[in-house]
Formats: structure tokens, sequence, C-alpha cells
């Protein structure tokens, strides 16, 4: 009897633990259906041609975000070429440079500790900072600080994937570009680099993924700007700060251009994310 | 017959073509690596440099008093400081218990064929940012959670109980326990997607030889899995803890901007992240923005120290 009954709890304890576990991912799925159903419904009815024409309106006036999207696709842009450049430099000096004396690996560990701080770091601190260093200095809040920002954001990511992806290349590859008679640095660009490049491809999505969406540091560095504006020394529009901008004021229409804003950046996240998956699943089978 | 090149008997050693190029490249990679260095230490200086006025004219009471007053230049940073401790201690409560569960769900009794489309599920939650979980808080959980929480609980506490208290403030949705809330379900995805990786660390014959000898699932997970994983369990809910306490526009939308103590869950706050969002760009005289900055040192200070000790559990357990 006292054996049953053990059995039993622990049948049961066994059967509340699954209910749990089932419920907490039940639980995360509606979340995310909730935020993209409500996206939906509030964004598509606003969502017309005007939107990618028209620049931001004044209170009470028809507009759209043309202003706001090529301000938001020239600071990524911008951010995205220098993260790169810095970021693949960086990982290959973590990756392939670091191990090559007891001084170069003590760096090395220091510089990966202090890339991965700044990984995780508030991306606000990151908007004081490019304040101090770009806004402050030329009294004026402009595109370059914007870009430098976000920059700053991707570029860590970058590093960490370029590391990993080149750790995971077999040592046999390295040799063989040695033995071709290829220096070291022809062999890091014309093998190592090109046998990477899928995996340094979808950490820089990624890194643009994350950056595309970042408000906090735009706030006080590109500001915003309500007409179109290509020039990067002057303020730049900008999707996140629009959305910040019209979501929290007072207008309905301005509401309901934040809800576009929103969707259109949370569409652009999400397929960028999906296609990630798609192509390291692809990098997978080959 | 070509002739050969004329030997002299011994190899000599060639440096291969372009060689002398190698000495530069390894300094171009050196000096990104030192670019990302100066970046973060940039930020330190410029944030204790800009914030110093502040922190030398308020000294202690820059941490003990809650006045935070534009109008008389005089600001006490404890408020934000509380709330952004309190929201990030609160989420972290929340989203615990949830990523442990979808984690153990993915990885001992998810149907096979559903393990890919929650698990991507799951990472795409983390990819939404930070501005649309604000606006999507602000305008539909908010009004949500006013009318289905806020008012019935309000009027459920009887008076003079320590209910009534922690249900203090206007109900109208925007406060630190919905903030903490929005900020649960942005790190929750994290911390899941991490445990999950430390699931699967563990080796399938120590899982099989538990099950083997006749323990339940959820004997496997307390006893086997998480003492396994458990270094880098705590590692992984550091850097989720990191993350709340640094997110910036969510928290702006709905935690109500209130720079005193929030007298309770239902009362609007503040945190160092969304005090600085909101005014820097308007800051009125120049003890307010060092005051500002001088906030954005603390937030520095907190974060570097949780990320560290995050890494420093998440990389012991990789060499033991």
């Amino acid at each position: 009897m006292a054996v049953l009954d053990r059995r039993n709890r622990r049948q049961i304890a066994n059967t509340a633990f699954v209910t749990f576990s089932t419920t907490a991912a039940v639980i995360a799925i509606t979340a995310l259906a909730a935020i993209l159903f409500s996206l939906l419904v509030k964004g598509v009815s606003g969502l017309n041609l005007d939107i990618f024409l028209l620049s931001t309106p004044a209170p009470q006036s028809h507009g759209g975000l043309a202003n706001a999207i090529v301000g938001s696709l020239m600071l990524c842009t911008v951010a995205m070429i220098g993260a790169v450049i810095v970021g693949v430099l960086a990982g290959t000096f973590l990756a392939e440079y670091s191990g090559l004396h007891p001084l170069l690996n003590a760096y090395g560990s220091v510089v990966r500790f202090l890339n991965d701080v700044l990984l995780s770091a508030p991306s606000i601190l990151i908007g004081l900072f490019v304040y101090y260093i770009a806004v402050r200095p030329v009294h004026g809040f402009n595109g370059w600080a914007g870009a430098l920002a976000l920059g700053l954001i991707a570029a860590p990511v970058v590093t960490r994937t370029t590391e990993d992806v080149l750790k995971l290349q077999a040592k046999q590859l390295r040799e063989s570009g040695v033995a071709l008679g290829a220096p070291m640095w022809v062999t890091i660009q014309k093998v190592l680099w090109r046998a990477s490049s899928g995996g340094i491809l979808t950490g820089a999505l990624l890194a643009f993924a994350r950056i595309s969406g970042e408000t906090a540091p735009l706030l006080f560095t590109s500001l915003g700007n309500q007409f179109m504006n290509f020039d990067l020394t002057k303020p730049i529009s900008n999707l996140p700060a629009v959305i910040f901008q019209f979501g929290l004021s007072a207008y309905d229409d301005w509401q309901s251009l934040a809800w576009v804003g929103a969707l259109l950046i949370a569409f652009a996240v999400l397929s960028i994310n999906i296609l990630v998956r798609v192509l390291s699943q692809e990098q997978k089978r080959s | 017959m070509t002739a050969l090149p004329a030997t002299t008997g011994e190899t000599t050693r060639t440096r291969p073509a372009g060689a002398s190029f190698d000495p530069i490249f390894l300094g171009l990679c050196a000096a990104a690596a030192t670019l990302l260095l100066t970046a973060l230490a940039g930020i330190v200086v410029s944030l204790l440099i800009g914030g110093w006025p502040a922190l030398s004219h308020f000294q202690l009471a820059f941490f003990t008093s809650s006045e935070w007053d534009p109008v008389k230049d005089i600001y006490g940073g404890a408020g934000p400081i509380v709330g952004t401790l309190i929201t990030a201690l609160m989420s972290l409560v929340f989203a615990l218990p949830i990523a442990f569960g979808i984690a153990v769900f993915l990885v001992e009794f998810c149907p096979p064929l559903l393990r890919r489309p929650i698990g991507i599920a799951v990472e795409l939650l983390a990819g939404v940012p930070s501005i649309v979980y604000g606006m999507w808080g602000l305008f539909v959980f908010a009004p949500l959670f006013r009318d289905l929480v806020e008012f019935p609980l309000i009027t459920w506490a009887p008076p003079g109980s320590i209910w009534e208290k922690l249900f203090q403030g206007i109900p109208n949705g925007s406060g630190i326990l919905v903030a903490s809330i929005i900020l649960a379900v942005m790190i929750l995805p994290y911390i899941a997607a991490t445990l999950r990786e430390l699931f699967l660390t563990v080796p399938a014959k120590v899982r099989e030889s538990a099950y083997g000898v006749g323990c339940t699932t959820v004997e496997v997970v307390w006893s086997v899995t998480l003492p396994y994983v458990r270094r880098s369990a705590i590692g992984a809910v550091m850097l989720g803890l990191g993350r709340a306490l640094g997110e910036t526009m969510a928290v702006t939308f709905i935690i109500g901007n209130s720079h005193a103590f929030p007298k309770g869950l239902f009362d609007g706050g503040s945190t160092i992240a969304s005090t600085i969002a909101n005014e820097f760009a308007e800051a009125t005289s120049d003890m307010h923005t060092s005051a500002l900055i001088a906030l954005g040192f603390v937030l520095f200070v907190i974060t570097f120290a949780v990320l560290a000790i995050a890494r420093a559990f998440l990389g012991a357990s990789k060499h033991g």
C-alpha cells in the first residue's frame, strides 16, 4: 500500500511538472502571437503607398514614413560597413593571432572579455558615450554619430561570430595554405575567410537585425528630422525614434503611423532572423 | 634539355612572397581589437568625467535622496537606482520559472515535429525590438492588465492589510509591476535559449541511465540535468539579469516615469535607463546633464558587475 502511494505521488508530481513546462511553452508562443496579432491589426490598416513616398507629417495632416525609412537604412548601412570591417579583423585577431605569443594571448583574453561586456552593455550608455565624442564637440546632433553608436553595438556581435566560426575551421585548412607557400595573411584571406564566409554573414545579419530596432542610442545622437535628408552631418530621421515620438504623442494619426512603423521594423527584423535560420540550416546540410 | 637553376648544394628556406605584409596584417587585426577595447574604456571614462560634477556636488545624497527636481537643480538618484534594481529582479522572478519550463519542454518532451517551430518562435521573441514591446505594452497589455488585474485586486484588498499597501498606486495600467512583466517577456527567450543549450550538453547516457533506474522526468531534471549544468545555469540567469537592467525603450513606455520611490506595485516609477532616455536630450542645466550621466555611470557599474559574475560562472564551467 505504501509503495503504491509513493508511486502515485511520484506520478502526480511528474504530471504537474509536465503540465507546468508545457504551459510555459504555451505562454511564450501566446506572447509572440499576441504581439504579432496587435501589430497586424493596428499596423496594416495604416499601410499604403504614401507611407513609402511621403515624409513624416505635422500633427493632424497627411504623411508617411519615407524619410524615417531612408534614414534608418542609411544609418544601419554605414554602421554595418564599419562594424563588419572592425569586427572581422578583431575576430581574426582573437582566433588566429592571439595564440602566437603569450603576450598576444593575454591581450586576447582581455579583449575577448571586454568585447563580451560591450556585447551586453546597455545600448543607452553607448549613446551617451557617442554623444560625448561625436555630438558635443561639433555642437549638433548628426547622422554620423547615430551610425557610430549603431556600429559600436554591431561590431561586438560580428567580432564574436567571426572568432567562433574561424575556430571551427580545421587545422588542416591552415596547414594547406602554408604548405602552398602562402604567407599567413593570404591564407587567412583566401582560405579561412572564404571557408567561414557563411558564418560571418550570419553574424552580420544578426547584428543588422539587432541595430535596426535600436532606439535608445539614437535619441541623442542622430535625433530625428521631420524632412527627408541624405546629409550625414545633419540630424537624420529614423524609424525607431519616430515610433517613440509618435507613439507617445496625443494625436491619433501620429499613433497610427507609429504602429505602421512598428509593424515595418518588426517585420524586417523577424524576416532577417528567419533568413538566418534558413541559411545556417543549408550550411549544415552541405 | 632545360637548364636547371644552379644549386649550391644546400637548401635555403625562402620566405614566401608577400610575407612582409604579415606583420602589417597582424597590426591591422590588433588595431581593430584595440578599437573595441578603446570604445569600452571610452564609455567608462566619458561617463565618469561627465558625471563627476554631479557626483562630487551631491556626494552620498546622490545615492540616498530621491528628490529629483530640475527646477531647483537638486538631483538625488535613489528613485531610478532602486527602480532599476526592483524591476530587474522582479522580471527575473517572473521569467526564470517560465524560461526553465520552456527549456525542459523543448529538451525532454516536445514532440519532435514541434521542436523546431517552437524553438524558432522562442528565438523570434528575442528578436522583437524593444520599442515594439513598448508600444504593445502601453497600448495593448496595459489596458488589459488594468481591467483584469489592477482593479479587481485593489477593490479586493482589505483596508489596512499588507495587500492594500502592496497594491497601492493609480490603476492606470502603467507602473513598476507592468514594466517588470514586459521585461520578463523580453528576457525569457534569452534565458530559455541558454538553458536549453546547457541541457543539451548533458550526455544522453547520463540521462538515459537515470530513466533506466525508473526515474520520472521531473526526477531526471531535478537530480541529474540541473546539478550537471548548475554553474553555467547561474551564469545564464545573470546574463538575463544584465539585459533587464539596461533595457530602455520598453520600460520608458510603461513604467509611468515618476522619480519618487514607488509606493506599491501599481505605482509609477522610473529606471536609470528610462530617466536618461526621457530627459537627456532636453536637460535644463549642466548639473541636470551631469546628474543623468552619473546615473549612467551607476548603471554601467551595476551591469558590469553582473556580467562579470555571469562570465565567471559560464567560463569556469567550460574547464570544469
